[in-house]
This record gives structure tokens, sequence and C-alpha cells, in this order.
């Protein structure tokens, strides 16, 4: 997505002069379509996430659109007064590009695990919110997205080879996306964990459980509408999101089911517990928190058994 | 730059209004306010070239020590882009006047309030206008404790690495904080060392003199160079001897005696 990222902005840039791009001295290797192509519109701000994005809603003020790029937890969490009483505030067209959602860095440690963000920019209401599934949606998402009034969070991956079978590149803000229909299970996912879930469903398939995957990646606005629908056809509901299971794509999912009265059982797959101190790849990490296809069918199966048990 | 203008703003009407409204409201923030009052002047009556508050072309103004709005609301009166019943809404329901300035408000740029964020904002205001081509400027006015906050080294950083010269800070030196005394709770001095350390063309003015606060910024050189700050000497309080270099009037609301007595001192016109 990091490269759909820069592409995409590149070509948007010019098109329109009011479009910058600054980074917290991030995106070597990835912001360069855009840095060799505009160097007079392309600021490095150093290591100063605060700054960047004061920066942004000064620029923005005066009519620009300024992008900032950085690794998630630094691009939201360090600065997130500044967002709050910045782009929010004054209601300004920053984009935060925020690279890394969920366990991307994985070896770099906890300090660069993105778990909470979509949880803590889901609070503020003026902030559109969205977490593409994989490259080509993160590429619709800018193309639709760049020019809106108010400001946008966009949490990204690294990734951009892998791609999600059926969903083909479409978004639509406030909507959701169906990848695979079934009858036995729902899936509703979120972010680049996405491929996990669609590969589970494959697998699950061979074992004649059906599951319908519907793609969350307009967290705000919200596709309710699309949600009340997909949640009234299924007793059991497994969210799936590289995140603490607090906050994200689980507990909008369960407020939509509690708000709309629907007796759906959720099962919430992501993060539960506080980092241990050790290390290693992102899949390393999807298997210490359920995340992995394997784990996921396990999951599947057991809500499946739960369901049996309780229908007798 | 000096511009034509039909009314002109003194720091004994900017004072007036404080107490007036601090007493109407019963707030407090009045020495804080007080303490600002002649650079607000200096600011809205002759500095700022401000035609109208929709120009795009304006100069900015940040408040970044937002909890000394009501000085600078008082001003807005003066300059005839808010009205006095404006004025009489403040601190109440359904006003745009908050203790702490909201961009709705005609005349208001930023939204501030949280302290270390304004420098932030006015150095990307000024950086806007460079990358416009355009001779505005911005001038954002601190406190001295507001330089507690780390955000504000980033952005005395990068206004310093890219010569904005079109950005001018001003600190409000008045040596207090909410708790106590800067020297006793988080020592600043030398100010004008610590930003001429950072690149910055540094100014030391006493910030209750009107005339060299012109004359200061009339001679910055604001089209290449350096950002410029000028650290501006004052009294927390000025003006009312019982708030001066008081700590308790950073927060605390006037009493009716308190009140007769401050109108006297500032010379209130009725």
């Amino acid at each position: 997505m990091r490269a759909a990222f820069a592409n995409t902005i590149t070509e948007l840039a010019e098109r329109d002069p009011r479009i910058l791009l600054l980074t917290g001295d991030l995106g070597y290797m990835a912001l360069e379509p855009f840095s060799d192509k505009f160097p007079q519109r392309f600021i490095n701000v150093g290591v100063a996430e605060q700054n960047m994005i004061g920066l942004s809603t000064g620029l923005a003020e005066a009519g620009f659109i300024p992008f900032v790029y950085s690794i998630v937890t630094f691009a939201a969490l360090r600065p997130y007064e500044f967002i709050r009483n910045g782009p929010v505030l004054h209601h300004l067209p920053v984009r935060i590009a925020a690279i890394g959602g969920g366990y991307e860095y994985g070896p770099a440690g906890p300090t660069h695990h993105g778990l909470e963000d979509v949880g803590v920019m889901r609070l503020q209401p003026g902030l559109t919110l969205v977490a593409p599934a994989d490259a080509q949606q993160a590429r619709t998402v800018i193309l639709k997205t760049w020019d809106i009034a108010g400001p946008v969070y966009y949490r990204l991956g690294k990734d951009d080879k892998t791609i999600v079978p059926g969903l083909d590149g479409r978004f639509e803000l406030g909507r959701a996306q169906y990848i695979r229909e079934g009858n036995h299970l729902l899936f509703v996912t979120m972010g680049n964990v996405t491929s996990e879930v669609a590969a589970a469903a494959e697998l699950l398939a061979v074992q004649e459980v059906n599951c319908t995957v519907l793609v969350v990646a307009s967290l705000n606005p919200a596709p309710v509408q699309d949600l009340v629908e997909a949640l009234a056809r299924f007793e059991t509901v497994l969210t799936v999101e590289a995140h603490y299971v607090v906050g994200g794509v689980g507990s909008l999912v369960s407020e939509v089911a509690a708000e709309h009265g629907l007796g759906c059982r959720v099962v919430r797959c992501g993060v539960k517990n506080s980092p241990t101190g050790t290390t290693g790849s992102q899949n390393y990490y999807y298997k210490q928190n359920g995340l992995t296809r394997q784990a996921l069918v396990e999951t599947a199966l057991q809500a499946m058994s739960d369901l049996e048990v309780r229908s007798k | 730059m000096l511009q034509e203008k039909t009314v002109s703003i003194s720091a004994r009407q900017i004072r007036q209004i404080v107490l007036e409204q601090s007493k109407r409201a019963n707030v407090g923030h009045i020495g804080s306010a007080l303490s600002i009052a002649d650079i607000v002047a200096a600011l809205y009556d002759n500095i700022l070239n401000i035609p109208n508050p929709e120009d795009p072309e304006r100069d900015r103004f940040v408040l970044s020590k937002g909890h000394a709005a009501l000085a600078v609301y008082a001003a807005l009166a003066l300059r005839g882009w808010i009205t006095e019943a404006d004025l009489n809404t403040y601190c109440g329901d359904d006003s745009l006047l908050g203790v702490h300035p909201e961009h709705a408000l005609r005349g208001i740029d930023f939204s501030t309030g949280s302290l270390g964020q304004g420098l932030s904002m006015a150095t990307g205001a000024a950086l806007a206008a460079r990358l416009q081509k355009s001779p505005r400027r911005v001038f954002a006015l601190l406190s001295d404790a507001e330089c507690n906050e780390g955000s504000v080294w980033e952005a005395i950083m990068f206004a310093a690495h890219h010569r904005l010269a079109n950005l001018v800070a001003i600190i409000d030196l008045n040596g207090q904080q909410a708790l106590g005394y800067t020297e006793q709770i988080i020592k600043l001095s030398s100010m004008a060392e610590r930003w001429r350390a950072f690149g910055w063309d540094v100014h030391e003015v006493d910030g209750h003199d009107v005339a060299q606060l012109n004359e200061t910024v009339a001679k910055l050189n604001t089209s290449d160079g350096a950002p410029h700050v000028l650290v501006a000497h004052t009294t927390f309080g000025k003006g009312v001897s019982y708030m001066e270099k008081q700590i308790k009037w950073h927060y605390w609301p006037m009493s009716e005696a308190e009140y007769q007595q401050a109108l006297t001192e500032i010379g209130a016109v009725q």
C-alpha cells in the first residue's frame, strides 16, 4: 500500500498544486516518486511528529492539502492532541498517512506496532478514517477521498504485493465490500489481515463451512447499513483485525449489533494482551494472537460447534 | 508595515474591556490578559496588516497562550470585527467567545488553549505564505512558561532551519506560570540566549512599551533571513497594583471592591 500511496498522490499532485507531502523522516525507498518529481512540495520535517501536524494545520488553513507520512504509532499516537486540536477542530483537509497498521513492523518490536490507532481515531467524529485491505483498495481509497472536506486518517500497510481475492480494489466511503458469500458464518475484517481471513475462508470451504467475508475499510463514516444487513443474516460473526479488540472493527460490529437489537454472537479476533517482550515476524505475532489463517479456521470451527450446542 | 486605519486601539482600552468582561463573567486569567495588553494593542493598532479578517492575504496571528484570549477579543471589538454584543457573551452559553479562542469567531485564525501548539501552526502558516509567494507575515504570541513544552522547540528548530523570515514570535516574558514563578519551576533564563542558540533573530523589548514594540517590528526583515522573536519583558497583571506579579491572579476573579480599584488604576473611561 506504501507504493500505491506514493504513486497515487504523485499522480494527483500533477493535477493539483495544493498537494504537499510532509514526512517525519521516514519513507526511504517509498516516497521518492513524489520527492523526485516535486522536491519543492516535499518537506522532511525531521523527527518531530507534533510539529508536523501543527505545520500541516497552518498549511491547510492557507489552502494546501498536506499529506503527512509516518509509521502508525508516530503518526497517530505521538501527535494525537495536535490532530484533535488542529485538523479536527479546525475542519481542515490534512491527510495523515500512517504506515504499518498491525504487526507489519514485526521484529521492530512493540514501539512500532500499530494496535490502537483505529480505536483512538474512531473517537473523533470529524475525522474520516479509512483502513484499506490491500494496495488496490488503497489506491481507490485515496482517489475517492483526497479532496474531501475535513481531515482523513489513512491506516496503510507496507505490503504492496498481497492482493485480497475478490476485492478488486473496490471502495466507497460509508460502505463495506463483500469478497465472498456463504451462509454458515460471517467474517467482518479490516486492514491487511484481510488476506488471512480470505485464506481461512478458503480452508473452511474445503471443510464445507461456507463463509461470507465483509471488508470494512471505511471505519468513519462506518458502513452501518451494510453491517446491519449482513449481521441480520447470521447467528455468528467473527471480527478480525490486527489491532486491539477494543476500539477497532470488533467494537464497531458489536456497537452496530447492540444498537440495532441484532441477536448475533460477535466473536472478536484480535489482540487482547499487552506485549510480552518477545519479538518476531508479523506471522509470529499473528500466531500469538490467533490471527493466522489456521487459527482463524479453528476459531471459526469452534464457533460453529458452539452454535450447534446452543441450538440443541 | 503601517496601514490605513479608521480606529486607534490603546492598551488602556484593552485593559478596561478585560476588566469589565472578567468581572461580568466572573472568570479569571485576568493577570495573563493584562500582561499582553500592550503587545495586543501594538499588534492590532499598528503591526498586523489585516484589511479585514476574511482577506486571504492578511497577516496571520496565533495567540498561542490562548488563556489570554480576552485581550484579543477586546482588540477585535475595538477594530469593529466583532460587536459589543458579541463581547458581552464572553463565557456565556452559545457564545463564540470562550476563555480560549476558537477559529469560528471572526478574526481568530487558529483555535488555541493547549499550550505548545500555536507556534507549530504559525510556522505552517508562514511556510504556506512562502510557498504561495505571498508577502504576508505570521505573528505568534507565546507565554514564557509555554516554552516548557517540547513541541515549541520542534517548531523553533524547523522555522530556523527553513529561515522563515516572515514568522515573528513574541514571548510574553512575565516570569510566572499557573502555580508559581518560572525561575522556581522550570528555569527559562536566558530566554533570549536560548532562541538565539536555535538560530532566531532575537530582540529584547519592553513588552509594555508600545512605541518600542512598533519600532522593533518595523525594522524586521520579514522577506529574508532568520525568523524573529521579540522577547518581551512584561509584568504579570500590569496596570493593577494588587495583581502585579501575584500568582493568585492567574485564576482568581475580582470582588466588586477589587474591580473598582482596578478600573481606577488603569484609568478607565466610563
